[in-house]
């Protein structure tokens, strides 16, 4: 190649812009332009609901609210304690379903999993993740809700069954990140398939593991339409597993929205506000669990 | 050092397969060698059907250092990763022949590769260390083998015969991964020796380090030697010729456009860098090709 460089050949200032290049650095501007306006178009919907939620619900939100449930009529404060609690019993129950059994299949999918059986257990996975809600609400309902009732372990069982394809998945491409180079040394040591699984692949994973739960957690504590179907909702704190409808918060906020007077509609917003809070702490602990792992 | 006969040794033994044994000098490739550790015959490696190597037979002798060496794609690394039955790991890859470990057939249906890992140490190309403290890696695999006793001990004299410890000894506790790399890889010596192998295969153990450090595990090596027996794939030649006893060369073979891996001279090193018997080996040992 050194050919091409003879002495006779003329140096070309770096600050000469032929018509070609200057074409080049106009497009790069564009389409960056463009990529700006396409995030800021994205952004805008998330930033207001964020401002009106806070802004309608926080006159509503307080000590009150927190510990006292629904007054009946159009009496202004009370709160939505019965949701928060059954919200909790819901989701705890779910997540107890579904995050042991999700880890254990894509520790299966992962580590085991061999021929056509894996290919058909990750396609419905997908199918699964897609399914609407109210589908799956329907489906606990025929199943069980007509035989049993309504309550918080069908409610419960409704959202695992979101939760699990979330988990699934996530709890799969975190354990393929475990580098297959710690699991050869941990085999050159001797070490059964089961002890490599549970000595090097899941401590490795297990920040990733945390945070695709997490998110799943979060996921089902905002579902509506499985509720509506099993849980159903009620006026006052339940404590009993089965057989008694239950409130969940998303189940308040959905029919205070609908209320016809202000107070009503406040205590949603308060509601919707209250869930907004659990759900953005849970994304930044799940983040920061992430991040931790990653130094 | 006196080789026994080795037919009627392994008759001795009970549940062991029958086999050809090769009069010195009638086998394929041989070398004189005394008591061996390994007695590899006949073995070919397949991945997904594909031939990757083809019909080895040599006898790796016990408390010495054996290079395997060649190109890329000669299989000697395939061949190393079939002492210990890392390759049962990989999808698709089948054995066939026979690999008498101490007269014992490792590929015998009864033999658990688990436990033929356990006894035969290995180091990989890229350190690995766990990300776990410098401690706890070291006394891994005794904890997986329930070796509790006097664990303290034992991942200290490891630690010694790695030639880690007077580095490492005041931070037990850090992170294996916070060491440099030519300590890592040490580390990961350590690792294996902890369980009292008495082979340590090493598979190109220097190539992810500096020439300082590969000098360091170079050492090493030589200290280990007698104590462990050792069996390293390189392709750094130098390294063979400065440490290893024997050194047995590979190439691949290109027939009808499929590169088969095959044995071609098994020797003493410096019999196979002064004096080598194949030109092929003569031409890669003077750089001519690979």
């Amino acid at each position: 190649m050194s050919a091409t460089l003879s002495p006779e050949r003329e140096h070309l200032s770096l600050r000469t812009i032929d018509p070609y290049t200057r074409r080049r650095k106009q497009r790069s501007r564009f389409v960056r332009g463009l990529l700006l306006a396409a995030m800021v178009v994205a952004v805008i919907p998330l930033f207001l609901i964020l401002i009106e939620v806070v802004r309608r619900g926080w006159p509503a939100m307080g000590w009150e609210f927190l510990t006292q449930v629904q007054p009946s009529g159009r009496t202004p404060g009370g709160g939505y304690v019965h949701g928060i609690i059954g919200t909790f019993y819901m989701v705890g129950f779910a997540t107890l379903i579904s995050v042991p059994v999700g880890i254990l299949a894509a520790i299966y999918l992962v580590e085991y999993g061999r021929g056509p059986l894996t290919g058909i257990i990750r396609f419905f996975t997908d199918v699964m993740t897609g399914v609407p809600s109210v589908f799956v609400g329907l489906f606990i309902y025929a199943l069980l809700v007509r035989q049993i009732g309504f309550g918080a372990f069908v409610g419960g069982l409704g959202l695992s069954v979101m939760m699990l394809p979330i988990i699934v998945r996530s709890s799969e491409e975190m354990l393929r990140l475990v580098p297959e180079d710690q699991r050869a040394a941990s085999a050159g040591l001797g070490a059964r398939k089961w002890q490599t699984i549970m000595k090097v692949v899941l401590p490795t994973a297990a920040p990733g593991l945390t945070t695709g739960a997490m998110l799943a957690v979060a996921r089902a504590a905002g579902e509506t339409a499985v509720l509506l179907l099993t849980a159903l909702g009620s006026l006052q704190v339940v404590n009993q597993f089965q057989g008694q409808p239950i409130a969940s918060i998303t189940l308040l906020v959905y029919r205070g929205a609908r209320q016809p007077f202000a107070e009503g509609q406040q205590r949603a917003w308060a509601g919707a506000l209250f869930l907004m809070v659990m759900v953005l702490l849970l994304t930044l602990s799940a983040r920061y669990i992430s991040s931790r792992s990653r130094r | 050092m006196t080789d026994p006969d080795p037919e009627s040794a392994l008759d001795a033994r009970p549940g062991l397969q029958k086999r050809t044994v090769y009069e010195m000098g009638t086998a394929p490739v041989s070398a004189e060698v005394g008591a061996a550790v390994f007695d590899v015959e006949h073995v070919d490696v397949r991945y997904g059907g594909n031939l990757a190597v083809r019909d080895i037979s040599l006898r790796i002798p016990k408390g010495e250092i054996t290079a395997l060496i060649g190109p890329s794609g000669c299989g000697k690394s395939t061949l190393l990763r079939c002492l210990n039955r890392m390759n049962d790991l990989i999808d698709g890859a089948s054995v066939e022949g026979s690999i008498f470990y101490h007269g014992e057939n490792i590929y015998a249906p009864e033999v658990d590769p688990a436990e033929v890992r356990r006894r035969i140490g290995m180091v990989f190309q890229k350190p690995n260390p766990f990300a776990i403290s410098i401690y706890d890696n070291v006394a891994f695999g005794p904890r997986l083998h329930g070796l509790k006793k006097g664990l303290d001990d034992r991942v200290e004299k490891a630690l010694r015969q790695a030639a880690l410890w007077d580095e490492v000894k005041d931070k037990l506790n850090d992170s294996g991964l916070a060491l440099s790399g030519g300590q890592q890889q040490r580390l990961c010596i350590a690792r294996a020796v902890a369980l009292e192998p008495d082979v340590i295969l090493m598979d190109e153990p220097a190539s992810a380090l500096d020439p300082i450090s590969t000098l360091a595990i170079e050492d090493l090596m030589r200290q280990l030697r007698g104590h462990f027996s050792i069996v390293i794939v390189t392709h750094n030649m130098q390294q063979a010729a400065r440490v290893s006893d024997r050194t047995a060369f590979f190439t691949v073979d290109m027939q009808k456009g499929i590169r088969v891996g095959e044995l071609v001279e098994y020797d003493r090193t410096e019999t196979i860098f002064t004096n080598a018997g194949d030109e092929r080996t003569e031409a890669y040992i003077t750089g001519r090709f690979g």
